[in-house]
């Protein structure tokens, strides 16, 4: 466990737009800060030149992607191809109808380049209760920098499933907005199975209303860099989220994720399960998982794991769980974070039933995989997903588009 | 009518404190059908013999020989061993995280038979077998050894011996550990693939308890790392009365 470094000595309240965060002081004491009071703004210039040295950033290969801390971006929409669920309805919409802001204010440069020059919005809303799911698939971006904003709204007491699916090429910069109606039933997942040279940046926001659950998905297959950092704002009593990722990185690949869980009213409860495998020279992973219970989040609930297992040499996981908790009436907090390699004698175990080293060797890395994928609860989406792991074992390319 | 021949079997294991040998040449000759008990205190080397039948990473043959009808076995990998009908129930099986019985036990059969099982019959006969082994349907769908108890992993392990048929089984302490009940259940399971396949055993146990349920042709007593008697089941008795202090100060005395 470590604690989160400060990004500034001097940390600004949030929402205070036109006031410039200050970078000086490297190597002075900084206090500790509560991850609630890290700088927010939704315009670019409010966020100095990225350094590579920030807390948000340090983590992260900046230089694979200066171009998307551009002032500037070009924020148009993006072919999109919809299968919707009743009672879903997906709609490019300007900025200003969209009501954006609702669910987050960005943290990082990115995310705040992204807010700026986009001017179109992705709206996904969800009305009624659907058992099918509403599939956006999200390619022909290009190689050119890009900015988006996508917007899932799940309306009061509805129910469904909405899957971002991105392939082809990229360099996007984007924020999600989900907002979770009181009552709502939601489950949000963005599949990443980018082209190697893809570039993705994506700050999910999610408000959570009374007595509603989302359940967040991250999955990160494909790309050259990968970047989802999903924050979820458990804002009302008996709110709860269910925040899942899995990720298979092989040579050269960078997936990370920043999760965020701000536990801020009564009876909420947040499970954050976060699985990875890394595979081949120069493979990175990052997770940081950050878990806020606030002073009025009593009797709240929650876990956070993340863990990593370590296929070849050369690879790097860094895995950073961070639990703040500012009230004493929890009903339970906890966290857990390994990274390991390839248990032998669970190989052993496989070989001995007659099953060949490689079979052996890919049954326990997808068992590991698949658990989280089981929970994502689409069963088409599942199988592809879990063939798409066992193409990433067998090394090919993930080719899993459907 | 196959046979295994253990032949002057030297094994040692690296550890921190450097080479330690445990197996101080160990010969068994076990033929279809034949049920040997290996019985020895702990730490004699048992759990050794087996996985070093069955081809453990961690150990190492310095010298002597396992042969399957004539077949080289120390030349084998752990999987060539079982395919060639070779099949080790461990002390202590170890857990598959996401890796479901039913998927687990298929994989295995396909691998063991060269072939897909036929899908209706395999699935009758993992029904069956688990029905015998008092095993409730919902195993089938369980994590491989996930949250099982310690005779449930028992249980899993016979359940694989009966579906696999292999030629020579190596039950490495099936029975510790378990109640009378369980004991009995899991002893019926090895009669069963005795009679069905003609199975040979090499029975290894701590305890003479389980003898009372699966019937030794011939028992071995197995202390610091070799076979300081052997006899019929008549010896079990004796060990029953005795125990193995006998053997114990003779093995400090040499
Ligand atoms: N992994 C190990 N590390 C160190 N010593 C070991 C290890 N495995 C076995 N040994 C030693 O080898 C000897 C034989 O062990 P084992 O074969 O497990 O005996 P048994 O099954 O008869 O109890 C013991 O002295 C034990 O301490
Ligand atoms: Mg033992």
């Amino acid at each position: 466990m470590s604690t989160q470094a400060p990004e500034s000595p001097t940390a600004l309240p949030e929402g205070q737009h036109g006031l410039r965060r200050h970078s000086d002081g490297a190597g002075a004491f900084v206090p500790v800060q509560t991850r609630s009071e890290r700088f927010r703004s939704t315009s670019v210039g409010d966020f100095d030149e990225v350094t590579g040295r920030e807390a948000v950033w340090k983590l992260s290969p900046v230089d694979r992607f200066r171009d998307l801390l551009a002032e500037t971006l070009d924020g148009g929409p993006t072919p999109i191809d919809v299968v919707s669920a009743p009672g879903t309805t997906v709609a490019w919409v300007d900025r200003t109808e969209a009501r954006t802001g609702r669910a987050g204010t960005p943290e990082d440069r990115a995310a705040a380049a992204a807010w700026t020059n986009t001017e179109q919005v992705l709206a996904i809303t969800v009305d009624g209760e659907s058992d099918e799911n509403t599939t956006v698939r999200r390619h022909g971006f290009g190689s050119a920098p890009r900015a988006a904003h996508v917007v899932v709204e799940a309306l009061p007491h509805s129910r469904g499933t909405v899957i971002l699916d991105h392939s082809g090429t990229a360099r996007l910069t984007e924020n999600v907005e989900v907002v979770v109606g009181e009552g709502a039933h939601v489950t949000v997942v963005t599949v990443q199975d980018w082209d190697d040279d893809a570039v993705h940046l994506s700050s999910h926001f999610a408000r959570v209303g009374r007595d509603a659950t989302l359940k967040h998905v991250v999955v990160s297959l494909g790309g050259g860099v990968v970047r989802v950092n999903p924050s979820t704002h458990l804002a009302e009593q008996g709110s709860g989220v269910d925040a899942l990722g899995v990720y298979f990185a092989d040579a050269g690949q960078h997936l990370e994720q920043q999760v965020y869980v701000h536990h801020d009213a009564p009876n909420s409860r947040s499970r954050v399960s976060y699985k990875g495998a890394l595979q081949g020279t120069g493979a990175r992973t990052v997770w940081i998982g950050d878990v806020l219970i606030g002073r009025d989040a009593t009797a709240t609930d929650s876990y956070e794991q993340n863990r990593n297992l370590v296929l070849t040499d050369g690879t790097r996981a860094d895995s950073i769980p961070n639990l703040e908790i500012e009230t004493g009436d929890i009903a339970g907090a906890g966290h857990a974070s390994a990274t390991g390699r390839f248990d032998d004698e669970q190989l052993f175990y496989l070989q001995a039933r007659g099953i060949p080293e490689d079979q052996a060797r890919r049954l326990v890395v997808l068992g590991f995989l698949i658990e989280i994928v089981q929970q994502i609860g689409d069963s088409a989406l599942e199988a592809r997903l879990e063939e798409a792991i066992e193409a990433e074992l067998r090394g090919g390319s993930a080719a899993t588009a459907p | 009518m196959s046979v295994l021949e253990i032949r002057d079997l030297h094994v040692s294991i690296d550890t921190d404190q450097g080479t330690k040998e445990i197996l101080r040449g160990v010969d068994l000759t076990i033929r279809s059908g034949e049920t040997h008990a290996i019985m020895g205190p702990n730490g004699s080397g048992k759990s050794t013999l087996a996985y070093t039948i069955a081809g453990h990473p961690r150990y190492t043959v310095d010298s002597g020989s396992i042969t399957l009808d004539g077949e080289d076995v120390l030349e084998m990998s752990v999987d060539e061993r079982a395919r060639a009908g070779l099949f080790l129930a461990m002390q202590y099986p170890v857990e598959i995280p996401g890796v479901t019985v039913t998927n687990f036990l298929r994989t295995a059969k396909t691998a063991v038979d060269g072939e897909a099982p036929a899908i209706r019959s395999w699935i009758k006969d993992v029904n069956a077998s688990m029905a015998k082994l008092r095993m409730d349907k919902s195993f089938a769908e369980r994590n491989v050894n996930e949250g099982f108890s310690g005779g449930e992993k028992k249980r899993h392990e016979i359940l694989q011996l009966e579906l696999l048929k292999p030629h020579f089984a190596v039950l490495d302490e099936t029975d510790s550990g378990l109640d009378v009940d369980a004991l009995k259940i899991v002893s019926e399971g090895v009669n069963r693939a005795k009679e069905n396949t003609d199975l040979g055993v090499l029975l290894i146990t701590h305890y003479t308890r389980i003898l009372r349920y699966i019937k030794p042709d011939h028992v071995h007593v197995f202390v610091a790392g070799k076979v300081a008697e052997e006899g019929g089941p008549e010896l079990a008795d004796r060990l029953e009365d005795e125990g193995y202090d006998r053997y114990l100060s003779a093995a400090t005395d040499a």
